[in-house]
């Protein structure tokens, strides 16, 4: 049997990052294969160079598919050879019709014209084949995530695929529309299409695959076959790494506790019916550093932003005590007043007015800090810019320096600063060295070291478990809306966190198919 | 060599603001010049005309200041033509028919005009509708409004209270006659305070460490406006002194450039149009700084109003038409972003005053309408080309 798909010593480099390092894979025709590996192993990379939206010549190695090489230009390139992705962001244009949605960009036409018989009828056509009984020309935003899901499905099958490529294609669906899909991966299988499936839930994955692929640290790891899949070898695979000195020293001194939320309920904001986080406790003391650790789609930033000015999410209920005392957080400038910070995940589009000075954005948050009788008073807000740029080590000509012309490490320095400016008691920390070089990383890491030791609490939520283990001093794992487990500093270690979650997941699965 | 760098990049980074006192200047001149060419030379800046581009654009200036709020918010407000001629019909019918006295017909007009913004802005505020589409219906509205309440024909004319607001002058309470001696000591003291507070600027630029402007470059600029307001003023004292109009607009001018650069309020309406996200995340109720650009929008729009019903002396149907069109332009030209958060005050009434001076001179020369709404037109998107073009340098 020769491989429908062999990719060999795939490379690919980013400014400063080396994303992917000889990275191999093969696939089978026919076949359903899994690739696994934590979040930033470098899984969606590969994909992208596979499908072309990194062109032939970006990346090293070869890809020979379909017993030829492959070099495409694009997307187009690939799709024109069978290969269709469905990224884990649904690309569907809401306010068109099924029927419109199939055929974008590939329109059933003559000369420019659609034939919209055809169109409603070959429609009719795709959409029994993924079983779904909706009418061509429903709009798509009237449809669930799930039944969307099998939309972009039905659009890869009308452009006639031969390997296709699921980005986390579960990660937003409820369970059983999350079983309804891996029917149809099953049904489609036996039709002849050979699949690709990224997941990191190990259930469905065991249900489906034929072989699994895990990648870590932009490398293959190892391919196993069916009868050789185990959760614990898994798990090893994709988080066996060493740990290196990489976070600065820090005597933990944890004191009383500082912040507590109890049986925290949020719902999705547009999808009715749809709870996100679903009774959350945690605490965080004085002098201490929280993680939040869990896959993407975890509601980690949506509790944080749920608890920060209710930001995030409608029907919010639970308790939030800072200090001992009940706090309001109803609304951003209560949190801030109940001595709340929140430093996002996406400092660029919600942390940042990017066109204006460092001394702006500093002291944004807290205006009265620098006015008097609502005037500014410039000279002590400048004071206050150049106090934060010593004290952060912000590196920049002047404080009136736009931050669009900074580096991903002093803006994240500058948004650190607006909420020291406030006081806070607590700040939470989302993401808060994503994007940034390595170098900014370990400053980052020593001004969260200084804050705790000023007595300060800090929840810390991140995608990469090395970091979260060597500088927390508790662990929260969450999965699925709810907080799964807690681990000690001499407990936490990246099997035990993606046993609990793995064991969550199981456990989901097992109700699913209960009920 | 590091003093030759330094005027170089300043000049880079300030291209805009002083470019656009630099076209001001050159349009005058430009001006100047046509009309002396002209078989019977005429004098461009004589007092007369200065009067008369104050009391002519005085109402474009007002609209502006408050168009540059809704624009720095991220929104535009289509209406203020509309509401202004609304406006304007409510103080006629109030001072005519009512027979109420100005100071009354005044604050109350503006109260008028306050609630209608208001009105407005509640729904794009709170509601989040684009605010293009309640306030393309408030043009609408508002203009049949105006019509309903006039019934077809003129109200006017007014009494001498009313009309004062606009045709008005200084009285001259130093009683030296001519030339105007309150005017020659209000416009010394303009001048003193100009310089005393660029001096004060510039000072504080030193110590905040802000690379100083080039001292050359900054005595450049303060002595030709220092020269220019010198000149007018000697100009207006030898004719009938500051018009009431004028004294409105500096004093609204001082007002909002001192809103918008040193009040937490104003601040946090450049930091909501430069990333509403963010803002909001900071801690700063966004809806209620957009409905509040709205309010004072329409009670810049009632004040503009009453002073363009004052100058006709009558509220017409059709007063304030292609207002909002004036206001829009003269705060792109002067140099507000289309996205929102940032242009300044002082290049507003720049922008403002760019307009006016364009259209009296187009006027005297004898330009027709038809060529002046193109020529305007395309004065509009030559600065907006060389804003965007800056930059993307």
């Amino acid at each position: 049997m020769t491989a429908l798909l062999e990719m060999r010593g795939i490379g690919k480099v980013f400014p400063g990052v080396r994303a992917l390092d000889n990275v191999s894979l093969t696939v089978a025709p026919g076949e359903i294969h899994a690739i696994c590996g934590e979040n930033g192993a470098g899984k969606s990379t590969l994909m992208k160079v596979l499908s072309g939206v990194y062109p032939h010549g970006s990346y090293e190695g070869e890809i020979i598919y379909d017993g030829a090489p492959l070099a495409c230009r694009n997307i187009r390139d690939s799709e024109a050879r069978g290969i269709i992705i469905i990224h884990q962001e649904l690309a569907l244009v809401p306010l068109l019709s099924i029927a419109e949605n199939l055929f974008l960009g590939n329109e059933v036409a003559q000369r420019g014209v659609i034939n919209w018989a055809l169109a409603f009828q070959k429609t009719g056509e795709l959409l029994k084949k993924v079983g779904l009984d909706e009418a061509p020309t429903t709009k798509v935003e009237k449809l669930g995530v799930g039944k969307q899901q099998l939309i972009e499905i039905a659009k890869a099958l009308a452009k006639d695929v031969r390997l296709l490529i699921l980005d986390e294609p579960t990660a937003a669906l409820q369970e059983n529309d999350s079983q309804k899909l891996l029917d149809l991966m099953l049904e489609l299988k036996a039709q002849g299409v050979t699949q690709i499936i990224i997941s990191h839930k190990l259930n469905e994955i065991s249900r489906v695959a034929d072989r699994i692929t895990v990648i870590r640290d932009g490398s293959t790891v190892s391919t196993m076959d069916k009868h050789e899949i185990s959760e614990d070898r898994i798990i090893r695979d994709m988080v066996g790494r060493d740990m290196a000195h990489r976070y600065p020293e820090r005597v933990p001194n944890p004191g009383e506790v500082l912040m507590e939320v109890k049986d925290w309920n949020v719902w999705h904001p547009e999808q009715l019916g749809r709870q996100v986080i679903k009774g959350a406790a945690f605490n965080v003391r004085k002098g201490e550093i929280v993680g939040i650790a869990g896959l993407m789609g975890s509601g980690r930033t949506e509790l944080a932003m749920s608890l920060f000015g209710r930001s995030y999410g409608r029907d919010i209920t639970g308790q939030v005590t800072m200090g001992g005392k009940p706090a309001d957080t109803s609304t951003v400038a209560k949190a801030v007043e109940a001595g709340l910070a929140y430093v996002t995940e996406d400092r660029k589009v919600l942390g940042l007015v990017l066109e204006e000075p460092i001394v702006r954005n500093v002291t944004l948050a807290n205006l009265p800090g620098v006015s008097r009788r609502g005037v500014l008073d410039k000279r002590r807000e400048t004071e206050v810019a150049e106090r934060y740029r010593k004290a952060m080590a912000i590196r920049t000509p002047g404080v009136q320096q736009k931050v669009v012309n900074l580096s991903g490490g002093n803006q994240q320095k500058v948004v650190l600063s607006k909420w020291l400016f406030t006081d806070p008691q607590v700040l939470i920390l989302d993401e808060p060295t994503r994007g940034i070089d390595v170098g900014a990383k370990f400053e980052i890491y020593s001004i969260m070291n200084d804050l705790a030791a000023q007595g300060r609490g800090i929840v810390m939520i991140s995608s990469e478990m090395p970091e979260l283990l060597g500088m927390c001093d508790r662990i929260y794992v969450m999965n699925e809306g709810r907080i799964v487990g807690e681990l000690s500093a001499e407990e936490a270690s990246q099997e035990r966190i993606m046993a609990l979650i793995i064991k969550d997941n199981g456990q989901m699965a097992g109700e699913g198919e209960a009920a | 060599m590091a003093e030759q760098k330094g005027l170089g990049a300043h000049l880079g980074g300030h291209l805009r603001e002083n470019g656009m006192l630099v076209a001001l200047v050159a349009i005058v001149v430009l001006f100047s010049v046509l009309l002396q060419l002209q078989p019977q030379p005429v004098s461009f800046l004589k007092a007369q005309n200065i009067t008369n581009i104050f009391l002519q654009n005085g109402h474009v200036i007002i609209l502006a200041l408050g168009m540059l709020l809704v624009i720095v918010a991220g929104h535009i407000d289509l209406s203020v033509g509309s509401v202004a001629a609304f406006t304007g019909a409510v103080a006629a019918w109030l001072t005519v028919n009512v027979g109420l006295p100005f100071y009354i017909v005044i604050p109350l007009t503006l109260v008028v005009g306050g609630l209608i913004g208001a009105a407005q802005g509640y729904w794009v505020a709170f509601w989040r509708i684009p605010s293009f589409i309640v306030t393309l219906a408030g043009m609408m509205v508002f203009r049949g409004a105006t019509m309903w309440m006039l019934g077809g024909q003129n109200i006017g004319p007014f009494p001498k209270g009313f009309q004062a607001l606009s045709n008005g002058f200084i009285p001259d309470l130093t009683g030296i006659g001519r030339p105007h001696g309150l005017t020659l000591i209000v416009i010394a003291i303009a001048i003193g305070l100009q310089l005393w507070l660029g001096l004060r600027a510039r000072a504080r630029d030193a110590e905040f460490g802000i690379t100083p402007e080039p001292s050359g470059l900054f005595w450049a600029r303060n002595l030709i406006i220092a020269a220019a307001t010198a000149f007018v003023g000697w100009q207006l004292a030898s004719f009938r002194g500051l018009p009431n109009v004028m004294v409105v607009l500096a004093v609204l001018t001082a007002l909002y450039a001192f809103f918008t650069e040193n009040t937490v309020t104003g601040r946090r309406i450049y930091a909501l149009g430069g990333n509403e996200k963010a803002a909001k995340l900071s801690g700063i109720r966004t809806d209620r700084l957009v409905f509040l650009c709205f309010v004072n929008m329409g009670v810049l729009a009632a004040l503009a109003g009453m002073i363009v019903t004052a100058r006709l002396n009558s509220a017409t149907p059709k007063a304030g038409t292609g207002f909002e069109l004036d206001a829009i332009a003269s705060v792109f030209i002067g140099g507000a972003s289309m996205t929102g958060g940032s242009g300044k005050i002082v290049g507003v009434v720049i922008g403002a005053l760019i307009m006016g001076v364009m259209n009296m001179g187009m006027s005297i020369l004898g330009i027709g309408s038809d060529y002046q709404m193109m020529i305007k037109g395309l004065v509009l998107l030559v600065a907006v080309i060389f804003d965007v073009y800056n930059k993307n340098k």
